[in-house]
């Protein structure tokens, strides 16, 4: 599979797989492919000693599904290069809470990718949250229409909160005025 | 109130311009329906019964002239010529064009209002006492609180797609005026034995089919930990709340199943790692938003007015708006007035671009150019001079605006039911108004004394039926409107869930039901005693006898 993603604001090529266990299917009898995989938790977990030098080189990473606990990785995140948050539905909010879990407490350096279904009008908070990879499903965008989502990661430039991006609120972050009376 | 300073203006403006293109994606079929949903959602945009819904945000409930006159243009240039005023402090449009949203959006910007987060699973409008900054018993003003609040909860990139919507308000003063229990998170503002001053922390309530009240998890929270401690909170309920079911994703669900105990501890272990954070609310961050609360420049006023007594003495009407719709003021001389939105004949809460036009000119002339929403669907007009309430009732009488109802029978809080709302199972409106027509004797009204009447057509509660005196409940049957009854429910400090007392009815026969409970009312009552009193003192059963006494037994279990 070859295909496009955003990483870090621009349009690259990327051709990273996604391992998926089907229905019943073990950890342990999938088979991961050679090249760079993002492989499910469980088997990230049950075949730990076997990936291990693949993750270290970066080949392989993991993912998370969205009620998968981030605590489950605390201990590998030094040695990950390659992070997967999954979207189930884009209405599906956890992986936010994740993203901000994994780069803020467990202090996560490395790619966090944004997997399952990702459309730019997310893009914003996504990237807000720490995402640095946004991996939209194949046949979602043409690469015209990925060119131009880039646009939707700065739809608020100089947000209220505290996020992963902006490590302060507004309010620390910088001078505020007294306000002003708009006339209509 | 608060004035935008330059960045929330820009966040505003690009988050209009974030809208525009989303619409104009969705236009062109880049943004499928189901994509497009909580994007307008988020924008106070439902596709409804006849036409788009559009809720527009009141923060905290305030409102400036400019922006009661932005209202009511948008009535008259996207609208049929009037609004809708929520139980949240919310306004709905009911008939603009889905095309035209945008551009109302830029309108209501260009005067610093909104529709953020209106509705979709996310952080909605907050809610706060409607007499902040005025009320003799007020802790504290909340307002600047609740501002900052909203400031966090605004596009907050964590919290906008959570398992359900989430309610946050704040109470202030020793009389709970926002129903503080039936909140996701109620912020009960407080000092501790140092005379310090913080919040005490409820979660957990709500209306919609599982009404739950909310339950304490923490005494006392120094307020510069307000953020960061509901930020605990929503993670919590972000990363564990149910998403399996519509029906058990709020947050008052996961609350119930972990206790509130188990609840709390939970988030103290989230907030452990927060705490002390660059969340933490600088004094300095309270004192810029605290500005914009000022007090506004009164007068020194004497305390008695010869005059106003007078008038008092000589006009039995305007004495009896006084009594009813005017509240008193911690300032010598002022009071605060509440314009009535209950005409008989008019659907509760709804008010035309004259009206809004009108309480922007009165709060020009009377109360320092605000208003403000109270979520029992009525506006006040928090600081006028008691020598100007003459004035005030002469104008306000001649609109409509002045029926002394306030608290009575007619004063019914209602939602637009199935008239317009795609959720509801039944109409609201028609029950509403069959009980003011009734009813609408004053001095019965007056003889009755203080009920809280609430309707709402369909489980989602918009009309707070379970804290209502009396509860109407709209429900579908067969495809037919029928309409539950409970009793005994309270809003304020000892907020209470009324109790239904038997099989539904009929819409023509729900006005000859009230009417049951009314009579059984006057003839139990002690004096002085109001017909919550009489419930709680008696039970339901009296009143349920009475109700069905004379209904058939077959026809009882035909509507089980």
């Amino acid at each position: 599979m070859s295909d496009k993603i955003i990483k870090n604001g621009r349009v690259v090529a990327d051709n990273r797989l996604t391992v998926s266990l089907a229905e019943g299917e073990a950890p342990t009898d999938i088979a991961v492919p050679a090249g760079p995989v993002l492989v499910p938790l469980a088997v990230w977990q049950a075949r730990r000693d076997e990936l291990l030098a693949r993750a270290r080189s970066g080949e392989v990473g993991v993912w998370l599904a969205a009620g998968e606990d981030v605590a489950a990785l605390a201990e590998d995140l030094g040695l990950l290069q390659f992070v997967g948050l999954h979207f189930p539905k884009f209405t599906d909010g956890r992986s936010y809470s994740a993203a901000t879990l994994l780069r803020t407490r467990y202090g996560y350096r490395g790619e966090l990718r944004a997997i399952g279904q990702v459309l730019r009008d997310q893009f914003n908070y996504m990237t807000r949250c720490g995402f640095d990879a946004l991996q939209p499903q194949a046949e979602r965008y043409t690469d015209e229409q990925l060119e131009a989502a880039i646009a939707s990661i700065d739809d608020f430039t100089q947000p209220y909160q505290r996020s992963v991006k902006d490590p302060l609120p507004l309010f620390r972050r910088v001078e505020r005025g007294n306000g002003h009376e708009v006339q209509p | 109130m608060y004035q935008y300073d330059e960045h929330d203006q820009r966040l505003l403006d690009q988050r209009v311009a974030q809208f525009r293109d989303q619409m104009r994606r969705h236009l062109a079929g880049e943004l499928s329906a189901d994509e497009f949903r909580p994007l307008r959602l988020q924008n106070g945009l439902y596709i409804q019964r006849h036409a788009p819904m559009f809720r527009i945000s009141v923060p905290y409930g305030h409102l400036a002239s400019r922006q009661l006159r932005k209202l009511a243009h948008l009535a008259r240039g996207y609208d049929r010529g009037y609004a809708h005023f929520t139980t949240r402090t919310n306004v709905q449009f009911n008939w603009p064009k889905l095309e035209d949203v945008p551009e109302m959006l830029a309108e209501l910007a260009s005067v610093q209002m909104h529709a953020n987060q209106t509705s979709g699973n996310c952080i909605r409008n907050i809610t706060a006492d409607p007499f902040a900054g005025v009320a003799a018993d007020e802790v504290a003003d909340p307002r600047p609180f609740a501002e900052i609040l909203r400031q966090w909860a605004t596009y907050n990139p964590e919290f906008a797609f959570l398992p359900r919507k989430f309610k946050i308000a704040f109470n202030s003063a020793a009389e709970d005026r926002v129903v503080l229990r039936v909140y996701d998170i109620g912020l009960d503002l407080v000092r501790n034995a140092d005379g310090e001053l913080g919040f005490r922390v409820l979660v957990g309530g709500g209306l919609g089919r599982t009404p739950i009240l909310g339950e304490e998890i923490k005494p006392f929270l120094p307020w510069q930990h307000l953020i960061s401690y509901c930020e605990a909170i929503l993670r919590v309920y972000n990363r564990w709340g149910r998403r399996d079911n519509l029906w058990k994703a709020r947050i008052k669900i996961l609350v119930k199943a972990l206790g509130p105990e188990a609840f709390a501890r939970e988030v103290e272990e989230e907030w452990a790692s927060s705490k002390d954070g660059p969340n933490t609310i600088t004094a300095a961050e309270l004192a810029r938003v605290s500005a914009h609360f000022a007090p506004p420049a009164y007068e020194a006023l004497p305390t008695h007015d010869a005059a106003f007594d007078a008038l008092l003495a000589d006009n039995k009407a305007f004495a009896t708006w006084v009594k009813r719709n005017v509240r008193a003021h911690r300032q010598p001389g002022y009071a605060a007035v509440i314009l009535s939105l209950k005409k008989t004949g008019t659907a509760p809460g709804d008010v035309t671009a004259e009206q809004m036009d009108l309480i922007a000119d009165l709060a020009d002339r009377f109360s320092f150019g605000e208003a403000r929403m109270l979520h029992e669907q009525n506006v006040a007009l928090a600081d006028v001079r008691r020598a100007d309430l003459f004035a005030l009732w002469q104008a306000a009488r001649a609109a409509g605006l002045a029926t002394p109802n306030i608290g009575l029978l007619t004063d019914i809080i209602c939602c637009p039911g199935g008239d317009f709302c795609s959720l509801a199972n039944a109409r609201s409106i028609p029950i509403a108004d069959a009980i003011q027509r009734r009813f609408d004797d004053l001095d019965y009204q007056h003889d009755i004394g203080e009920i809280d009447l609430n309707i709402s057509g369909c489980m989602n509660s918009c009309g707070h039926h379970h804290v209502g005196h009396i509860g109407i409940l709209g429900v579908d049957k067969n495809d037919q409107e029928w309409y539950q009854v409970s009793i005994g429910g309270t809003q304020g400090n000892g907020t209470t869930l009324g109790k239904v007392i038997g099989p539904s009815f009929a819409l023509d026969e729900v006005v000859g039901v009230i009417e049951k409970l009314l009579e059984t009312y006057v003839e139990l009552r002690f004096e002085d005693e109001r017909f919550i009193d009489t419930v709680q003192r008696v039970g339901t059963e009296p009143f349920k006898a009475r109700v069905y006494a004379d209904r058939q037994p077959q026809r009882k279990a035909a509507h089980v």
